[in-house]
This record gives C-alpha cells, sequence and structure tokens, in this order.
C-alpha cells in the first residue's frame, strides 16, 4: 500500500496527519505488518499533556509489545475508542480506521522535522534491509 | 531410515484427537455427587444462630455436580491431550525436562511427611528439619559456597531472594546502587526479578560467540552497578570461560556476580559455582534435581550464597544444635526477612533431596557429562541440515535457527508445530531473543541414543519437506488432538472462564 | 584420584540409558575423543578435582530405610489427632485425586507453551480459572499463584499499579503474619508502606481506625476469616474504605462454601491460599495461591491466563493468552516475574472442587462451621477457658487458658493431641493463646476427647 504523501513520518513507525492544528496520530501500515495481528492498544487518556518524543501508549500483538510514542507535543483531545473492542482495525485499515490518538499541537512546527512519505520509504527499505 | 508423516498417516490415535473433551462444568447434571462425607456426628444447630445470613452465601451457583466416574473418565480424557517426558524426549530448551523417578513421588507421599504441620513445634518435627539441614548441606557441596536458603519456591522467586540480598548487603554499605547488568541472552525472569528487587537494568550485548566480553563488561561496570545477572553456561549453552574474570572485575568495584542456575545440569559435579567467583546462584529443582514438572510447578529454587551475604539470608535458617537436635532461627538482624509462608516447598525439597541421593556424586557428575554428550550429539547430527547461529562449543543444549529454511518460508513455528507430527514435543522456539528463529534443543542425560537418533530423524525430514513440500510444514500439525489455535482472537475478545 | 570412566559398565545409573558402547559411538559421531574433552570450555582452574563429598548413590531400599525413618521423627496428623489451622488445614482429599496426578500426562509434563499437545493441561486451568470466578464472585482468574502469602504480595503490586502517586497500602493487623512480613519483604525496595489496623474485642477490624488509615492509601487489605478464626464483615469494610482498591484474603479456602464471596461484597481482587482445598499440609508446601479480580484489571494480572479460542478447523481450544503481561515478553516491565507456578496443585485443586461440586463444597463448610460451634460450646463449659474473641468464626477459634499456651500443649501432645498453635509466636500480650482448628475431619469424639484433656491439663496445672 502506497504511504500516503500528506502524512509525516517518525522513525518510530508513528504517522501525523495535521490539520490546522490537530494532529492524528496512528501507525504506519509498515509497522502494523512488522507487529503481526493487533491484539490490544493502550492509548493515553484524553487531556494528557504531553511532549514529543514521551511514551503515548502501547500495542500489543500476541507475543510483542511495542511502545508508542508521540512525534508532537500538546493536549490529547480524542482516542480512537473503537481500537478498545476491534484492534484488528490496526491491521486492516492503519492509515484510516486504525488511527489512534488526536492531539492539539502546541507547536506545529514540530511536524516538519519529521519525514515524508519518500524519505520514510527510503527509511524502511533500509531498516528491512538488515 | 526415512521418515514420512503425509497428512493421513497419524502416529496417534485417531479416535482421540477426533473427541475433544467438554469441560466439567459441562458435565455438570443435577443431582449427581462425586463425594461422601460422614454424616454429621454433633447436634446441628439452625445456620443463623451460629452466622448471620449477612454474612452467608445461599449457593454457589453454577459449580458443578458430576460422579466419581465422571471425574475419572474427564481428568483420564484430558490427560491423553498431553504429550510428557514419560511419553517421549521432550526436548524443551532451559527447562531440563528429564526423567521423574517414582521413588521420589513415594517418598514424599510418606504420611510422617505429607501430614506434619508447617507450625508444629520443633520438637515434633525434627525428622523434617533434619531433612531441610541435610539438603542445605549437599547444596552448599554442590554449589561450593557456605549458605543456602530452601524459601524461595520456584527459579524465579530464588532469582528475586538473590537480588533482595545483594540490594540489602549493599544498602548496609550505605549505597544499594542503581543498576543490575543482565546479558541480552538473559531468561525474562532475570530483568523483572531485578526491577522488583528495586533496580533498573542495563543489557549487556553478547560478543559472537554469544558471550560476554570482558570489556564490555569493564566498561559498563562502576560504582552504581549491583550486580551482574548471568546465566552459566548461558542459554546458548556456552560456558563463560572467562567467569573468574567477570567476578574479579566485579568484585574490584564492590558489585556481586549473580548465577542464574537454570543450566544447572550442564555442569553439575564437574564444577561449582562459589569456585567460579559466584555471589549468587539459584537452582531450579524442578530442573536438574528432578523433582516433576506438574505441567508448570510447583518447582523449588533454593538460593546458594557467599561468606559476605549469608547475614541477608531469609528467616528461618535451619540449624543444628550440638546435641543433634533441629531448629528454626530468627536471629537474623540483617535477614531480607521471609519470602514465603511456612517453609517453602517442602515437598519439593523431599523429591530432590530423594533424587540427590539415588544418583550421588558419581551419578551428579554422569548427569552432567551425558546430558552434554547428547545435547552434542544432536547438534553434530543435525548442523548440515539447520543453521547453528553461534558456533562456539555448547554444553547441554543446543541453538539453531531457521536461516536455512526461511528461504522456502518455513520458519520455526512451522518446524517446531511438523515436530509434532512425528511424536516429539518441540524445542523452546524463539528463545533465546538474540537468535532470530532460534530453536533451543535440551535433550537431557535422560534419553536413549535410539531415541535422540529419531529426533534427529524427524528433524532431518522436515528439513527435506521444507524443500520438498513446504506446504506440508507451514501447516503442520495434522496429527495432533487440535491443529493451529487463532492465538489473536483468544487474546482480542479474552474468554477467561466459562459462563453458563 | 581417578574419575570414574563414563563408558565402563560399572559406572551406568539405572535414570541414565546411555552407557558403553553408545557413548563411544556418539563420541565418534561427535568428532570427539572422549566426554572429558566436551567440557573444555570450562576452565580446569574451576573444575573439581574429584568428587562432591555428598552420600550415595543410594537403591530405592536405601532411600526408603533412610527417608522413612526421618518421617518417622515426626510428631504429625498421620499418628496423632490434629486441632491445628493458621494458614495449613487438614481436609478430606478425595482418593482419585492423588491417582490420577501420578497420570505421567499430568505429573511429566511442563507448561503449556505448545497448545496443540497440551490441551489436558490448558483445558483444566481453564476450568481451574472457573471454579475460582465461581467461589469468589469474582471475574478473571489466573493460572496460579506461589502461595497465599506471595498472591497476597501480587495482589498489592496490582493495586498500585491502577494508580500513581499513592505508596500506602493498609492491612488489617489479623491477615495471616506470614502474610503480612513476606509483603514486607517484597516491598522493601519499592516505597510501599504497609500500615495494619488493629482488631476489636470481637476480633474483627477496627472500622474507625481503618477508616482513618485509608484516606491517603490506594489499597486495603483484609483477612477472612482472619488469623483469629473471625469473619470479617466485608460490606463494613468496604463502607469504611471508599475509593480504594479492596483486596481479600483467603486462608481457609473451604469457607467460601458457605461464607458470602466477596466479590458481591465490593471487594476488587481476592486472593489465598488453595491448601485446604484437600491438599495435604506437607510441612508448608507446596501450596497453590490464587487471585480472582474484576473484569476491568484482567490486564494488570501476574501470572498465566488460559483463554478459549478455535483451531484452525474451527475447534474449541485453549491457549496461554493475554501474555504480553508477563516476564518473557515485557521483562523488566512485567506484571510480575512469576514463570513456573503450581500447575499441579491447581489441577489437584480443580479435582477436588468437581468432585465436591456444588452441594459437596457446601456440605464441608457447613460441617466446619456445625462443628466449630460444638466445639466452642464445650469449651465455653470449662472452667478458667476463655474463648477471648465472639466475632463469628468459620473453623478456627482463639482459646485462652490461665498457663502458657505451651504448656498447655505440650500436655495435650502426651493425649496424642496436636491442640493448637501458640499465638505468643505471632503477637506480643498472648502468651496464653493458641489457635484451635476444627474439619470435617475431627469426629465429635475427637472433639470431646480434646475437652476433656484440656480440662485436665489445665486441673493438672493448676495443682
Amino acid at each position: 500500500m502506497a504511504t500516503p504523501e500528506d502524512n509525516r513520518y517518525a522513525k518510530s513507525h508513528e504517522y501525523v496527519h495535521l490539520e490546522g492544528d490537530v494532529a492524528t496520530v496512528g501507525i504506519t501500515d509498515y509497522a502494523q505488518k512488522e507487529l503481526g495481528d493487533v491484539v490490544f492498544v493502550e492509548l493515553p487518556q484524553v487531556g494528557s499533556q504531553l511532549d514529543a518524543g514521551d511514551e503515548l501508549g502501547s500495542i500489543e500483538s500476541v507475543k510483542a509489545v511495542s511502545e508508542l510514542f508521540t512525534p508532537v507535543s500538546g493536549e490529547v483531545i480524542e482516542i480512537n475508542e473503537a481500537l478498545a473492542d476491534n484492534p484488528a482495525l490496526v491491521n486492516t485499515d492503519a492509515w484510516g480506521d486504525g488511527w489512534m490518538v488526536r492531539i492539539k499541537c502546541t507547536d506545529v512546527t514540530e511536524v516538519d522535522e519529521l519525514m515524508t512519505a519518500e524519505e520514510y520509504d527510503e527509511f524502511i527499505e533500509k531498516e528491512s534491509a538488515h | 531410515m526415512t521418515t514420512t508423516v503425509d497428512e493421513p498417516t497419524t502416529q496417534r490415535d485417531v479416535a482421540q484427537k477426533s473427541a475433544t473433551e467438554p469441560l466439567i462444568f459441562e458435565r455438570s447434571k443435577k443431582g449427581r455427587r462425586g463425594y461422601q462425607l460422614p454424616t454429621l456426628d454433633v447436634p446441628e444447630q439452625a445456620l443463623d444462630s451460629i452466622l448471620p445470613a449477612s454474612l452467608r452465601r445461599e449457593e454457589i451457583a453454577d459449580e458443578v455436580e458430576v460422579s466419581e466416574v465422571d471425574v475419572i473418565r474427564h481428568f483420564t480424557r484430558l490427560s491423553k491431550l498431553n504429550v510428557s517426558i514419560d511419553a517421549g524426549l521432550y526436548p524443551l530448551g532451559s527447562c531440563t525436562m528429564k526423567h521423574n523417578p517414582r521413588i521420589n513421588e513415594e517418598i514424599a507421599r510418606t504420611p510422617g511427611f505429607a501430614w506434619s504441620h508447617p507450625l508444629q513445634a520443633e520438637h515434633q518435627v525434627q525428622g523434617n528439619l533434619e531433612l531441610l539441614w541435610h539438603l542445605e548441606q549437599t547444596l552448599k557441596e554442590i554449589f561450593g559456597l557456605p549458605r543456602v536458603t530452601l524459601q524461595p519456591v520456584a527459579g524465579a522467586h530464588g532469582e528475586l531472594t538473590g537480588i533482595l540480598m545483594v540490594h540489602k548487603a549493599l544498602a548496609k554499605t550505605g549505597n544499594a546502587r542503581k543498576y543490575i547488568l543482565i546479558p541480552d541472552s538473559a531468561h525474562g525472569t532475570n530483568p523483572a526479578s531485578a526491577a522488583f528487587a528495586g533496580y533498573q537494568i542495563k543489557e549487556l550485548k553478547s560478543n559472537a560467540r554469544g558471550t560476554v566480553d570482558l570489556s564490555t563488561l569493564e566498561a559498563a561496570v562502576n560504582e552504581d552497578v549491583a550486580a551482574l545477572m548471568i546465566t552459566v553456561p548461558n542459554t546458548l549453552g556456552v560456558f563463560e570461560s572467562e567467569i573468574k574474570a567477570m567476578a574479579n572485575i566485579l568484585h574490584a568495584k564492590g558489585a556481586y556476580l549473580y548465577c542464574d542456575g537454570a543450566n544447572l545440569n550442564s555442569f553439575v559435579g564437574i564444577a561449582r559455582p562459589g569456585d567460579m567467583g559466584i555471589d549468587v546462584i539459584h537452582s531450579n529443582l524442578h530442573k536438574t534435581f528432578s523433582t516433576p514438572h506438574g505441567g508448570g510447578g510447583p518447582g523449588a529454587g533454593p538460593v546458594g550464597v557467599s561468606e559476605s551475604l549469608v547475614p541477608f539470608l531469609p528467616t528461618p535458617t535451619i540449624e543444628r544444635r550440638e546435641d543433634g537436635t533441629f531448629y528454626c532461627d530468627f536471629s537474623h538482624p540483617d535477614s531480607i526477612g521471609r519470602m514465603r509462608a511456612f517453609h517453602g516447598n517442602f515437598n519439593v525439597l523431599v523429591r530432590a533431596l530423594t533424587y540427590m541421593r539415588s544418583m550421588g556424586p558419581t551419578g551428579l557428575r554422569r548427569i552432567a557429562q551425558i546430558a552434554v554428550l547428547n545435547a552434542n550429539y544432536i547438534r553434530a547430527r543435525l548442523r548440515k541440515a539447520y543453521h547453528l547461529p553461534y558456533d562456539a562449543p555448547s554444553l547441554h543444549e543446543v541453538v539453531f535457527s531457521d536461516k536455512l529454511q526461511t528461504p522456502k518460508d518455513v520458519h520455526t513455528l512451522d518446524i517446531a508445530k511438523r515436530l509434532m507430527d512425528y511424536g516429539f514435543h518441540p524445542p523452546t522456539i524463539y528463545f533465546p531473543l538474540i537468535v532470530s528463529g532460534a530453536l533451543m534443543i535440551e535433550p537431557t542425560e535422560s534419553e536413549p541414543k535410539e531415541e535422540l537418533d529419531a529426533f534427529c530423524e524427524a528433524m532431518l525430514a522436515i528439513a527435506r519437506e521444507t524443500e520438498e513440500r513446504p506446504e506440508l510444514v507451514r501447516s503442520a500439525p495434522h496429527t495432533t488432538p487440535v491443529r493451529r489455535l487463532d492465538e489473536a482472537r483468544a487474546a482480542r475478545q479474552p474468554i477467561l472462564r466459562w459462563r453458563k | 584420584m581417578t574419575l570414574p570412566d563414563p563408558t565402563a559398565s560399572s559406572n551406568s545409573h539405572r535414570y541414565i540409558s546411555n552407557a558403553g558402547e553408545d557413548i563411544r559411538e556418539m563420541l565418534d559421531t561427535i568428532g570427539v575423543e572422549s566426554v572429558d574433552r566436551l567440557f573444555d570450555t570450562i576452565p580446569d582452574a574451576v573444575k573439581l578435582k574429584g568428587l562432591l563429598d555428598i552420600p550415595g548413590p543410594w537403591s530405592e531400599i536405601e532411600s526408603r530405610r533412610w527417608f522413612r525413618g526421618l518421617a518417622a521423627r515426626n510428631k504429625s496428623a498421620a499418628d496423632h489427632v490434629s486441632f491445628l489451622g493458621g494458614g495449613a488445614y487438614g481436609h478430606y482429599q478425595p482418593a482419585v485425586i492423588d491417582q490420577l496426578l501420578l497420570r505421567a500426562e499430568w505429573l511429566t509434563a511442563y507448561t503449556p507453551y505448545q497448545p496443540e499437545v497440551s490441551q489436558g493441561t490448558l483445558q483444566s486451568i481453564f476450568e481451574y480459572q472457573t471454579h475460582q470466578c465461581l467461589l469468589t464472585g469474582l471475574d478473571v482468574a489466573n493460572a496460579s499463584l506461589y502461595d497465599g502469602s506471595t498472591a497476597l504480595c501480587e495482589a498489592v503490586l496490582l493495586a498500585e499499579r491502577l494508580q500513581k502517586g499513592k505508596k500506602k497500602v493498609v492491612f488489617a493487623k489479623s491477615i495471616h503474619p506470614h502474610y503480612i512480613e513476606t509483603v514486607r519483604t517484597y516491598m522493601q525496595n519499592l516505597g510501599i508502606e504497609i500500615v495494619e489496623v488493629a482488631w476489636n474485642a470481637d476480633g474483627r477490624v477496627n472500622l474507625d481506625e481503618l477508616r482513618a488509615a485509608s484516606s491517603d492509601a490506594f489499597a486495603v487489605a483484609v483477612q477472612s476469616p482472619n488469623f483469629l478464626g473471625v469473619i470479617e464483615d466485608y460490606d463494613a469494610i468496604a463502607g469504611a474504605t471508599e475509593g480504594l482498591t479492596r483486596i481479600s484474603v483467603i486462608a481457609e479456602a473451604t469457607s467460601m462454601g458457605v461464607l458470602a464471596p466477596p466479590g458481591q461484597h465490593g471487594f476488587d481482587v481476592c486472593v489465598g491460599e488453595g491448601q485446604a482445598w484437600g491438599i495435604p499440609p506437607q510441612f508448608g508446601g507446596p501450596y497453590v495461591g490464587f487471585m480472582v479480580v474484576r473484569d476491568a484489571l484482567k490486564r494488570h494480572m501476574p501470572g498465566r491466563l488460559v483463554g478459549e479460542t478455535v483451531d484452525v478447523d474451527g475447534r474449541r481450544a485453549y491457549v496461554l493468552t493475554l501474555a504480553t503481561r508477563e516476564q518473557h515478553i515485557r521483562r523488566g516491565k512485567a506484571t510480575s516475574n512469576i514463570c513456573t507456578n503450581e500447575a499441579l496443585i491447581a489441577l489437584a485443586a480443580n479435582m477436588y472442587l468437581s468432585l465436591l461440586g456444588k452441594e459437596g463444597l457446601r456440605e464441608v463448610a457447613t460441617q466446619c462451621l456445625q462443628k466449630a460451634a460444638y466445639m466452642r460450646a464445650k469449651l465455653r463449659e470449662i472452667h478458667s477457658v476463655e474463648l477471648p474473641f465472639d466475632g463469628p468464626v468459620y473453623n478456627e477459634m482463639v482459646v485462652r487458658t490461665p498457663f502458657p499456651a505451651e504448656v498447655i500443649l505440650a500436655d495435650l501432645e502426651h493425649e496424642k493431641i496436636l491442640g493448637g498453635i501458640p499465638l505468643g509466636t505471632f503477637y506480643d500480650g498472648h502468651a496464653n493463646d493458641f489457635l484451635v482448628a476444627v474439619t470435617e475431619l475431627n469426629t465429635r469424639e475427637q472433639i470431646d476427647q480434646y475437652v476433656a484433656a484440656l480440662s485436665a491439663a489445665i486441673s493438672r496445672e493448676r495443682r
């Protein structure tokens, strides 16, 4: 699946989709494939204040757990409640219904520091070569 | 010999696999009973006069009603869905699945042991205390260390005990320190135990042999490091030949050397932890000393310590008086305290001492010799067909990977499942974490050459099948009571109990 | 000295198959000339030069003789009438259980890592988990913990994880003293403070003190029946501890056959000791710890959990699940370090609970209640015997005489009665008190003999 051009990407495989000052954060399609069947997603409470790089939650597959980091600073204004009952959404639609949190950014320029789709594609190509 | 198991060819009883057993709750029928008590022989009083209704329950809703026949059938049929060491090689690496002698079971059931109570007065339980004392003497000799606590009831419990002692000993000097060093090849219990003892973990990278370089250790050890927790031999089965130098590095900085004794089976009677400079070691008695594994316990995890840690042992210790009587000594002001109610898993300790006596000094040494011989025999027979990621000489276990099979899209999990079709329990898989697609094989000393050969033939057949019919391997097992499970479904919508 | 040659047939051992020619063939395949060479990576400097200095090897004949000799030096419920409890109880064990436990498929398997060849163990654990839920009135039980004392440690750690900031846990002082000691050991470096609340004259926890202590705590734990034998009032305790994670501790598991389940009376976590389910006292272990929690807490559980799923053919099957909580995956951040637990004892408990079933569990509990009530009435008839705590009891009680407990108990021992556990061992100011338990194994005749012997002992000491 093509990496969407209108997102930005972190090295820890989160994507950020910015609309105004609200960032929607999820994990990339590459990341969900690496994880395998996602069975549980632990998300922060709405209202949490986070700095870029803070732990946002965790994603569990049957036999692994990965930490999720926020690429941007701000306040968590919404979490994807649907993942509680249906964590498989992360596998079936990472870019869409599998989103995780919405953050009201304190500094939208942080997003510019992240990788573009093209840069991310190159990044994962290198990573999977290891 | 060429062995091939095809889908329709089963080594198991077809009738057995087709009949999955209902839950005991689903067997329940109103009015059945599986017990009888003597008729109440004291005058019956109205319940309300003994206990107010607000403190009582009316019934245990949905509890079962089954007969003794139902129960025997149920648990006998369920048991047939398990494989076990009595039925054949069970090469689960790191678990030391060896023969479980039945004399151990018989002795543990001696009424004087089984019906002795943990809070009896010392003079009433001299036999038990003497037994514990002898077990400690024997373990002291095996470990080469001055004292051993028998209280911990599992390996991980022993780890926590040991690291708590290290913490207390260091705290006594004014600085409990912050970190425990743990190699990346370690069992998961090591970092978990260290964390519960109040420490942060620093991971040490293994070198190309899978062991820890002295320079890596030297660079990591400073005044903030409390101890190194290391498995000897490590989880690849490779002995840390520089163990004594490691101890010296740690001791020079005031830190301790903790040994995870899960792999003691490979050197018992050949070398002693105390002579290697090890300060603390736990031994999983259900592994090396063959108290049975019981489907996941009970175990026991006695901990031996060097002189400087003796004051911190859990209380009570068992001591012998000059008149030959035995007592529990609580007078250890620096003790970490009690690790568990009562005296630990006493009746596991009885089995372990029975085993140690059955083996004696020659038998214990032979355990290590033949366990290592058996593992190296498998290594030699399989090393052309399976990739050996670390080719340093190994002792009681050998770790292969699926590297030669992955080009056919056959992975460790598939190989493990296919082994079941050949009638073997799979090895430990995907551990240690430093090996991608690890297959960790520990045959133990129990296995006769024929059984090892049959296992090797099965592994070689699977390697051939991977080339010729990879789909057969990928879709295994074919002959087990159930086939591959949907583990994601179990975790996504957990059903953790029966409901009516 | 010369060490034994492993290939010499005189050195073979009955538990180790390979000997003689097989060893030489295997060495050839490996390509080394001797077994010793396989140990070259162990430096000579740390190798033993001789054999270990330990007894053996013994034949079964010798082992039986020596171990039976030791067992014969114990005085136990095998040859005395026992009224001992204090967290380890003598109950009826159906003969079926031990026979089934000796089946190789139960005894000699290990943790069910490979579900396709471990459905027996997995399904049994699933059933065991269900029994625990039905008994406690809570939602999710694990596959077992070591014992009651360590189960309480795990419960405190679980409760601490549910919140941030608070570091205090409130315990009723009447929780088994060994359990409290064990918790103190576990918590010593974790900054968790344990505050103990005393009991009232009736033996129940003091609710005013409990309420006061609870204000800045994250959890409260009480045992019922408590170490004094007295049954606590769950509803009243819940009312006094608003907002805390409430932990109920059960050291006498058969009591659940008749007592109100903690899950239906305001408790979030129930932990305890399953030994009373027909496991012999065996000097303190192995026993089986249990933990049952509300559904919302399941991802914070320590230890293994078995869940239901299906295989590729759609057949119902069982598997270890929610494993990401555990040490083999989450390592230093796991919910517990527990790995090997008490599976075989949990299996025995499953068998016991199934055999006794709905009616039997109630009947065992009711007999305990009735016999304890009978014994209390009889003891009250002895002049100068006091039952200092008058709260309701299940099958255990504190007995007080004008003389030191050890003296009285020694007198009872002469009558082949294990008459109680001195309370002064655990609490100051209770030198004349001892704990007496009675179960369905004790006959009316034994109780009458006990009362007569106690009465005689007191008369004797008075002279």
